[in-house]
């Protein structure tokens, strides 16, 4: 049964002077069309990993790639070649937004002079239409005064005004799939507030898909559909956003949510403080679960299904315990 | 910008100035006496004298340098104790052969090295790399001079197919007439329209050329290759691939114009060498440029003549990095 | 002397890193070869006069007869205009190549490094002052000034190197200044210097440590360059004098017989060659090695 985006069993690896690494074992998401799934884990969990995976865009020296498959509509996207990826899906059906909007426009050139050439070869257009073109797209965005922005150079720009160029240029060529790698991380907390709106406004209005990476779960329990759970490059909790938020059952999730600031009370209940060392073979998260218990030093808990189609990969939650 | 450009130049002065300094420290070091070199060998002690006078060593030393100061400011840079003409006429007649040797050279160097830098990074650990990467290291441990015999060996003695030196061969000296509007004999060949001294010029370019363009050859193409490394890394080459710009693109256009400071740099580095490189080689090619001129000198010990290359030479290169240095500043992202 | 102890203190991780990096390093079949090979130079160095067949001939030449032949079994690389054998000489020209390499090296760093290590951490007036004596120094076309200035001493070795010296050592200090400038804003040096750690200490066990990367890195490829320059120096006159077996002065010689004797300019030749390559090499991998963890990624 193949969805519209779908990955299954992926698992990658680096080569590092130590040796090969595994940083991604993930089972299974899926995500429909038009729908906004999160992905919430933190620092170093692999999101970014995932993200270039997806666009087959990992340095081709170090990244291994052990097995699964990435399947839009069906193609399993890890089995293109460069060349494929390069005319089909990057920009044209797939498209990314970085984190950070100051290293991923190119310093040297103006924001016109780059959604230009990206418009130039998706859809061949030239003088007054290309300028006209990206006008429409700036706009799209909510960029005031787009003409004179046309010219200016990226370090000219604020913070918010540059990830909205980002925005621009990866939809200027109707992609139908967005992965939004941590959009708002480097931007002051009251942009970041617009920035949210304007993803979720474009994703209704254009009907796109979203794949929204996030490190914390403030950013993805409004407009996510499904929410997936990451830690150490291993799903361990995966569902419907409402159902995730309030039954949620893995520690780590509960750590996460109880991370949003609330009511004095509410306020970090749940929030993990034990640091432990980790035990091989068992769960990747046991060194900092407040509530572990023997089978978590001894085996490593797969994703199962509790209600629905919300998963976890928690011992605890199997037996219903919290 | 216009505020950078003169701070930058007043201190280009400050340092000319410097190297005025320096080298009026060098003339007064010589353990051989100047005034006797220039009244010759077999003077007797009362033109020794004479020429002394004739040189002002006799004043005191802070007046020598203030006339020394003003001779250059005057253009004046002495007279070579062997040719006995005034140093800058012998340069300026000098000068459109070495141009020429520089100006290839360079073209050489950029025209090769630059794309051999780029195939090399964005090939990086695969067969053209490692080969682009030997090249260029091995092309910067070869001696100039030592290559410019082995290349007159094999393509002259050996071979026969290329002339052993000179701008152009004997009959052409003697029997056409050549031009002389530029001094540089390939330009004035072609104003002139007569295409046979064109292509007997050109073909005595080539090898002189290629021998003080291999080690510019080598530093820009390794230059090249670890500015675009670095390059490629950033994040922005990420995202133009993920926006499905093709490689081409990417490479050449994105990536190669950030790479246009340290480029500079770079090229104006190396045709500081090729200045330099020349003085090596003019010699063993017989070519009547700047480079033999100081060559001869420093074998003759004719202290004036080299003073006033090396004084003529620092200029130059002071205003070529000058020049590099403004070019970087270009760059948007520099705040001047 | 606690200086000194603060600054090995400061090397252990250092130590362990470069160890790690070592490892990395030794993987690399060029460097290896070209280590060897260095190593083989050194050797032939010392041995010369026990390896060459001809020892005497590294400066006196009294077989007329034997002038110019090729390349035999007697003669490997042939002999010169003075019938000497030019294999010896180039064997014993390794020594003039390596000591005028170390030297000039390990004392331009002398001259260099603490000039710019103080200018960049001590800033102001001091520092403005050394780098425009640094600048002035610069702005020379490399090599023009160790001609001049081999000129005016008067040709001799000892000169080419005292003139190479003086017009190698700014390099170092422009190198190392920079580093130090960067070095200096950082937060551990901001604050020893705000508990009012003395200015020596400062720079030995913290400045010194974080910016000599570069500059080793330098050194080791200016091994090479240095081997070039007393070999152009040698060829214009400047350096080694006759009958020295410096390799470059061979070449300068060999050019009146070299269209009949191709051996004479060509082995000496391969001989500078293979040493400034090996050198590169090897300044090329330490740099490999070095720069990755000196750079933020």
């Amino acid at each position: 049964m193949s969805g519209y985006f779908e990955i299954n069993d992926l698992r990658v690896g680096f080569r590092t002077y130590e040796g090969e690494k595994q940083v991604l074992n993930i089972e299974h998401i899926s995500i429909d069309r038009g729908e906004t799934f999160g992905l919430v884990g933190e620092s170093g969990a692999g999101k970014t990993v995932l993200a270039l995976a997806i666009l087959n865009l990992l340095p081709a020296a170090s990244a291994i790639i052990y097995n699964g498959e990435i399947c839009l509509e069906g193609e399993n996207l890890l089995t293109k070649t460069q060349e494929e990826m390069r005319e089909i899906y990057r920009g044209k059906r797939i498209s990314m937004i970085f984190q950070d909007p100051m290293s991923t426009l190119n310093p040297v050139f103006t924001v016109g002079q780059q959604l230009g050439k990206v418009l130039q070869h998706h859809r061949g257009l030239k003088g007054k239409e290309l300028v006209s073109k990206s006008i429409d797209a700036l706009e799209m965005v909510k960029l005031p005064d787009a003409s004179s922005i046309l010219n200016k150079y990226p370090h000219e720009l604020s913070g918010g005004q540059r990830q909205r160029v980002i925005i621009a240029i990866a939809l200027s060529c109707d992609a139908e799939f967005l992965i939004a790698d941590e959009p708002t991380r480097n931007l002051d907390v009251t942009i970041q507030a617009g920035i949210l709106k304007l993803i979720d406004e474009l994703q209704r209005n254009l009907n796109i898909s979203v794949l929204f990476i996030a490190n914390n779960m403030g950013l993805v329990n409004v407009t996510c559909k499904n929410i997936g759970i990451l830690y150490n490059g291993k799903l361990v909790e995966t569902g419907p956003s409402h159902q995730l938020i309030n039954h949620h059952t893995h520690p780590y999730t509960e750590a996460l949510i109880s991370a949003i600031p609330r009511s004095k009370e509410e306020k970090l209940k749940f929030a993990s403080a034990i640091i432990r060392p980790e035990v091989a073979g068992g769960c990747p998260y046991y060194s900092r679960c407040a509530q572990a218990i023997e089978v978590c030093t001894q085996k490593n808990p797969i994703l199962q299904p509790i209600s629905g189609t919300h998963q976890v990969a928690c011992f605890l939650a199997y037996r219903g315990e919290q | 910008m216009i505020k950078f450009t003169l701070r930058r130049l007043l201190l280009g002065l400050i340092v000319l100035f410097g190297v005025v300094l320096i080298t009026f420290i060098l003339t007064r070091v010589v353990p051989s006496d100047p005034a006797a070199k220039w009244a010759g060998l077999r003077a007797t002690p009362e033109q020794i004298e004479l020429a002394r006078i004739q040189l002002g060593l006799d004043k005191p030393i802070y007046v020598q340098f203030i006339r020394y100061m003003t001779d250059l400011l005057n253009g004046n840079l002495g007279h070579s104790f062997r040719t006995r003409q005034p140093i800058l006429s012998d340069l300026q007649s000098r000068l459109p052969a070495t141009l020429e040797l520089v100006i290839i050279s360079s073209l050489f160097a950029i025209l090769v090295g630059i794309p051999l830098g780029v195939v090399s990074a964005s090939n990086k650990g695969k067969l053209p790399d490692h080969f682009s990467r030997l090249f260029s290291v091995g092309v910067v441990s070869l001696p100039t001079f030592w290559i410019g015999l082995i290349l007159q060996l094999v393509f002259y003695r050996i071979l026969g197919i290329l002339p052993i030196g000179g701008r152009v061969s004997l009959e052409t000296t003697l029997f056409m007439d050549i031009p002389t509007i530029t001094g540089f004999i390939t330009l004035d060949a072609l104003f002139a329209g007569n295409f046979t001294v064109f292509f007997d010029a050109v073909w005595h370019l080539i090898l002189p050329g290629f021998t003080i363009g291999m080690y510019p050859i080598g530093l820009v193409a390794r230059m090249t290759r670890s500015a675009l490394l670095e390059i490629l890394n950033e994040d922005y080459i990420t995202a133009a691939r993920s926006y499905g710009l093709p490689e081409r693109t990417v490479l050449w256009s994105y990536a190669l114009k950030n790479s246009v400071g340290p480029t500079s740099t770079v090229v104006a580095l190396s045709i500081g060498y090729t200045l330099v490189n020349t003085f090596l080689v003019e010699a063993i090619f017989a070519w009547p440029g700047i480079g033999s001129y100081i060559a001869t000198a420093v074998t003759g010990l004719d202290y004036p003549a080299i003073m006033g290359v090396t004084i003529v030479s620092t200029v130059a290169y002071v205003i070529l990095n000058l020049v590099a240095d403004i070019v970087v500043a270009l760059d948007p992202r520099v705040r001047v | 002397m606690k200086q000194l102890d603060a600054f090995l203190f400061t090397l252990k991780p250092r130590i362990r890193e470069t160890r790690q990096s070592l490892y990395f390093y030794n993987r690399n079949r060029l460097q290896k070869i070209s280590l060897i090979v260095v190593g083989i130079m050194v050797l032939i160095a010392i041995f010369a006069p026990i390896i060459s067949p001809f020892p005497e001939h590294f400066r006196l030449g009294n077989n007329p007869s034997d002038k110019l032949l090729p390349p035999s079994g007697q003669y490997l690389f042939g002999t010169d205009e003075l019938g000497r054998d030019i294999f010896s000489r180039v064997l014993y020209g390794t020594r003039i190549s390596l000591s005028t390499a170390v030297i000039a090296v390990a004392a331009a760093l002398i001259v260099g490094v603490p000039l710019g290590a103080i200018a960049g951490t001590v800033g102001g007036l001091t520092d403005e002052i050394i780098m425009r004596i640094t600048d002035v120094f610069l702005s020379f076309p490399p090599l023009l000034l160790a001609i001049a200035i081999a000129a005016f001493l008067g040709p001799s070795l000892k000169n080419a190197i005292l003139a190479i010296v003086i017009a190698w050592w700014p390099w170092y200090t422009r190198l190392i200044r920079g580093q130090a400038v960067s070095v200096r804003e950082r937060q551990f040096v901001r604050s020893a210097r705000s508990i009012g750690t003395p200015m020596s200490k400062i720079i030995f066990s913290h400045v010194l440590p974080n910016t000599m990367a570069p500059v080793i890195v330098q050194a080791s490829m200016d091994l090479g360059g240095v081997i070039l320059t007393i070999a152009s120096l040698s060829f214009l006159g400047l350096g080694a004098q006759a009958p020295m077996p410096d390799w470059g002065l061979m070449i300068s010689t060999s050019r009146t017989y070299f269209l009949n004797a191709w051996w004479y300019s060509t082995f000496p030749g391969i001989a500078i060659f293979i040493s400034v390559l090996v050198f590169n090499i090897i300044g090329d991998g330490i740099r490999e090695v070095l720069d990755p963890k000196t750079r933020k990624f």
